[in-house]
């Protein structure tokens, strides 16, 4: 098939960036959406053009490098699906798309399609981890998790951080990531004791890292390739606000001995 | 040089206890004095790097990627083996050991190997413990399933996510100490070269992928954790990103590589389809467990699977493994889907396929039972190839997934260049010549959480380290030879892309270091490489600027790497004259077409030395002893 492609090409964090045409002939409706670009970019460098810049790695949805917006959709048309788990089989003979990087002010970007998510890391730098130093565990079984329990933290822990939820939301909130790692931990009776303050750092940091605040319009579970529920927005908000009245300043520890 | 591999002695149930505790401590107060940088944040550097910040170290962590938790132990789908024996079958540290040794076709470490299997019970406790949301029974304790045809339960999993929910673990506890200032972590740089003063490592070069800044870092030790090298086919299941650089810079600095010829080819992929192909995608090997694989009896059948009647159907792996069946280990089942398709069997366009149909199974649990086990799997498959699995059986061919080869490295874990350490599946590891399922998570959190910090705590502890600056000739000297390769690069201009390079090389390797290997087809390989690697030099076209994001500079700088990689792969393929595990030469078969080992001569560890760009690599070997599982023919007959 035939596709007419207007891809926003941007050479750096400060040029002002801009779409650009580009048609592609023999599509093949097995080829992969980043398999199509890769066929874009040999012939771009044949001719002399630099290639399109985007993100990508394992290319099986899985390790969240890949992402941006296909005609207004972040992630494409397919529910569930990463972009490099979409095929062409997806489009028709003569569609024009139209691609984009994420776009919101926490996600600077570095180069065309390619985005800065390092926000991400530093959210769950603040408090997105049980603090067990290696070495320090009890047996595996000496922690009984209700089935029910287990199965809900995965699903919270499946997401992939890719951050199609932020490109999203008309508020570049960043809520249903956050929520996910806290709804992870907080089910799990390992997360227990640092749950509340958990919360609270980590939505702290989410706002110093410049994301919108969550006004239930759950464009994010919609794009979500992970599927990524709404209720772990719900969660967070309870352990924030638990975590906000119940809050003490931190004791003086004891000099030992 | 003589290889010492520190391999302690005395009962093989006490060697780690004991060498842990001869081994010198760091005093708590006097870690912080000490720098540490980790290349790699997947499993085994992810684990290494927050664990030796736990302990006070001063650490320093980089990846290619945009972030820590994308490195590709997130792939992982299948599981991760321990010794716990919850299910009460019969499994002990002793079993999983000697699964693993035999697994490997002996050609592994035993004391190696016998750690592993001692440390896997910390693994998962540890992982258990940072909220890693294992399978569940409803009573709330952890669920097990039997994994690539071992013979009792001890693989742990999460659902078919089971390598990134561990990454994830390691990766939330390194975020911890960024956060606490006690590692400082660079994503999107590249490691360029080793810096080797005085006989010790103690830096590197990196580039910074985004700003193309070259910088150098130095330190008092340096671990590589930076993965395998199976992208030297191109066409592989790892990701696009992974490379054998950081490794190959290593070996040209002086650690020795063992045996580059052990890669994994594993059975359950799905067929390429085109010459756009970029990466294969695995489907899990716990398919098996309920999928028979079959091809046409007659060759040059096409008629679709459906109107292929059961008689006229051969499901080879059942007729001819019949004890193991369709779960024989991955080179066996992997080779005999190939002499399939070399007798004209295979099915689909391309003729190389087999089916690995699931109608029976439905047949028997019911379509909801199947959908429970695989539903993810099925859909995967049907996102990618357009087609149901429930309808129509799958097709799947086998495609390169693991490399068993790597740096060379004692029991410590240290390279043959001192202060170079190297973990997880960088190093030459203990699978021998073929890994069994579920092993390789295992191994990576082995060597990162519970190996490494003990071992470099005694490196570091028993050496004295002069203060050395970025002035020092050897940090110059390599800083200006990574600059100038990459103007190099750039300067060429040529008219191929690297890609088709890549395409071409990957082509040479799975035709003649692939599944079956030969002294011809070999000797003919290791001569197109270097016309190709000649070629490239001359001919590449690569675009673009030094200092901004450009990915075909990146690619380019990996690409070169793989064309001496390939090379040196097919040297070690065409030495070892005999057929174990991964490597099959088809001049050594039993006359039913099976591998034959060679253990008089050939029990050894291959560990290659460089010795200058237009010398061939010298041979040195590491004899490998079996006290403990004597070796035998492996038959799955």
């Amino acid at each position: 098939m035939r596709l007419t492609l207007n891809i926003w090409r941007q050479k750096s964090p400060t040029d002002q960036g801009a779409m650009v045409r580009y048609s592609l002939d023999n599509v093949s409706e097995h080829m992969s959406f980043l398999e199509m670009l890769d066929v874009l970019n040999e012939q771009l460098i044949t001719k002399g053009e630099e290639p399109v810049a985007f993100d990508h790695d394992c290319r099986e949805g899985i390790c969240g490098m890949c992402g941006f917006v296909i005609n207004g959709v972040a992630h494409g048309p397919r529910r569930g699906t990463t972009v490099c788990q979409l095929h062409m089989r997806s489009f028709h003979d003569n569609e024009e798309l139209f691609l984009e990087p994420w776009r919101a002010a926490a996600f600077p970007v570095v180069k065309d399609l390619v985005v800065n998510r390092s926000a991400f890391d530093r959210i769950i730098g603040a408090g997105g981890y049980v603090s067990v130093p290696t070495g320090s565990a009890t047996d595996g079984n000496s922690i009984l998790i209700p089935k029910a329990e287990s199965d809900m933290a995965m699903s919270a822990a499946a997401c992939i951080g890719c951050g199609a939820c932020v490109a999203a939301c008309p508020n570049a909130s960043a809520s249903l990531f956050t929520g996910a790692k806290i709804s992870h931990l907080g089910l799990l009776p390992q997360g227990q004791p640092e749950r509340h303050a958990r919360a609270l750092n980590m939505v702290a940091q989410a706002a110093v890292e410049g994301f919108g605040n969550c006004t239930n319009i759950g464009e994010c579970e919609a794009v979500c390739p992970k599927g990524i529920q709404l209720e772990n927005i719900a969660r967070m908000n309870r352990d924030y606000l638990v975590g906000a009245i119940t809050y003490r300043e931190p004791q003086a520890e004891a000099g030992a001995g | 040089m003589a290889l010492n591999s520190r391999t302690p002695s005395g009962p093989i149930e006490s060697r780690w206890d004991n060498t842990k505790f001869e081994m010198k401590l760091v005093n708590p107060a006097n870690k912080r004095k000490y720098s540490v940088l980790v290349v790699g944040s997947g499993l085994a550097g992810g684990a290494a790097a927050a664990t030796l910040a736990e302990l006070g170290y001063n650490v320093k962590c980089f990846c290619y990627q945009d972030s820590p938790r994308r490195a590709h132990s997130i792939a992982a789908q299948g599981g991760i083996n321990a010794a716990k024996n919850y299910q009460n079958d019969g499994d002990s540290i002793y079993r999983l050991f000697y699964d693993t040794v035999k697994g490997g076709d002996f050609r592994a470490r035993e004391s190696n190997v016998y750690r592993l299997a001692q440390i896997s019970v910390n693994i998962i406790d540890q992982a258990v413990a940072q909220g890693v949301p294992f399978a569940r029974e409803y009573g709330g304790t952890l669920a097990n399933r039997s994994f690539g045809g071992a013979q009792v339960s001890r693989t742990f999993y999460a659902r078919g996510q089971t390598g990134q929910q561990l990454l994830l673990g390691a990766y939330q506890a390194l975020e911890r100490q960024i956060d606490a200032g006690r590692v400082k972590m660079f994503p999107r740089t590249e490691m360029l070269d080793l810096i080797v003063i005085d006989g010790k490592a103690r830096g590197i070069v990196t580039r910074n992928l985004v700003t193309g800044q070259t910088d150098v870092h130095l330190a008092d030790a340096v671990i590589l954790a930076t993965g395998g090298y199976g992208n030297v086919f191109y066409l592989s299941t790892n990701a696009k990103g992974c490379n054998v650089t950081a490794s190959w810079r290593a070996y040209k600095r002086g650690a020795f590589f063992g045996n580059p010829c052990f890669t994994q080819i594993h059975p359950t992929c799905i067929p390429v389809s085109g010459d756009y192909q970029s990466k294969l995608t695995l489907m899990s090997e716990s398919l098996r467990n309920d999928g028979r694989i079959w091809v046409p009896v007659k060759a040059g059948d096409t008629r679709p699977p459906q109107q292929i009647p059961d008689s006229e159907r051969d499901y080879f792996l059942e007729r001819i493994y019949p004890s193991f069946g369709n779960l024989v280990p991955r080179d066996v089942a992997s080779r005999a889907a190939k002499r399939m398709c070399d007798e004209g069997r295979g099915v689909g366009p391309s003729g190389l396929g087999v089916y690995l149909d699931f109608a029976a199974s439905i047949e028997r649990l019911g379509k909801q039972a199947i959908s429970e086990r695989y539903g993810n799997l099925f859909e995967m498959y049907e996102r990618i190839t357009g087609e149901s699995p429930y309808e129509t059986p799958m097709r799947i061919f086998p495609a390169v997934h693991y490399t068993m080869g790597g740096l060379w490295v004692d029991y410590h874990l240290m390279s043959t260049v001192p202060g170079l350490f190297v973990l997880g599946e960088a190093n030459f590891s203990d699978h021998g010549a073929n890994r069994l399922g579920a092993s390789a998570l295992m191994q990576g959190l082995a060597d990162g959480y519970f190996v490494i910090p003990f071992t470099i705590g005694n490196y570091l502890a028993s050496n004295k380290f002069e203060k050395v600056s970025e002035d020092h000739p050897e940090a110059k000297a390599a800083k200006a030879q990574v600059t100038g390769r990459v103007e190099k690069l750039l300067s060429i201009k040529g008219k191929r892309t690297v890609d088709s390079f890549h395409r071409e090389l990957g082509k040479i390797m799975w035709e003649n270091c692939g599944m079956a290997r030969n002294e011809k087809g070999l000797k003919d390989a290791i001569t197109r490489i270097k016309a190709l690697r000649e070629e490239f030099w001359k001919n590449v076209n690569v675009l673009g600027e030094s200092n901004d994001l450009n990915q075909s500079l990146e690619k380019a700088g990996r690409v070169a790497d793989f064309l001496e990689l390939g090379e040196l792969m097919c040297a070690d393929a065409l030495d070892r004259k005999e057929s174990c595990g991964g490597h099959f030469r088809e001049e050594y078969q039993t006359p039913e077409g099976e591998a034959m080992r060679d253990d008089e001569n050939c029990a050894y560890a291959a560990a290659w030395e460089y010795t200058g760009d237009d010398k061939p690599a010298a041979l040195h070997k590491e004899p490998l002893t079996f006290e403990y599982v004597h070796p035998s023919q492996r038959s799955y007959k």
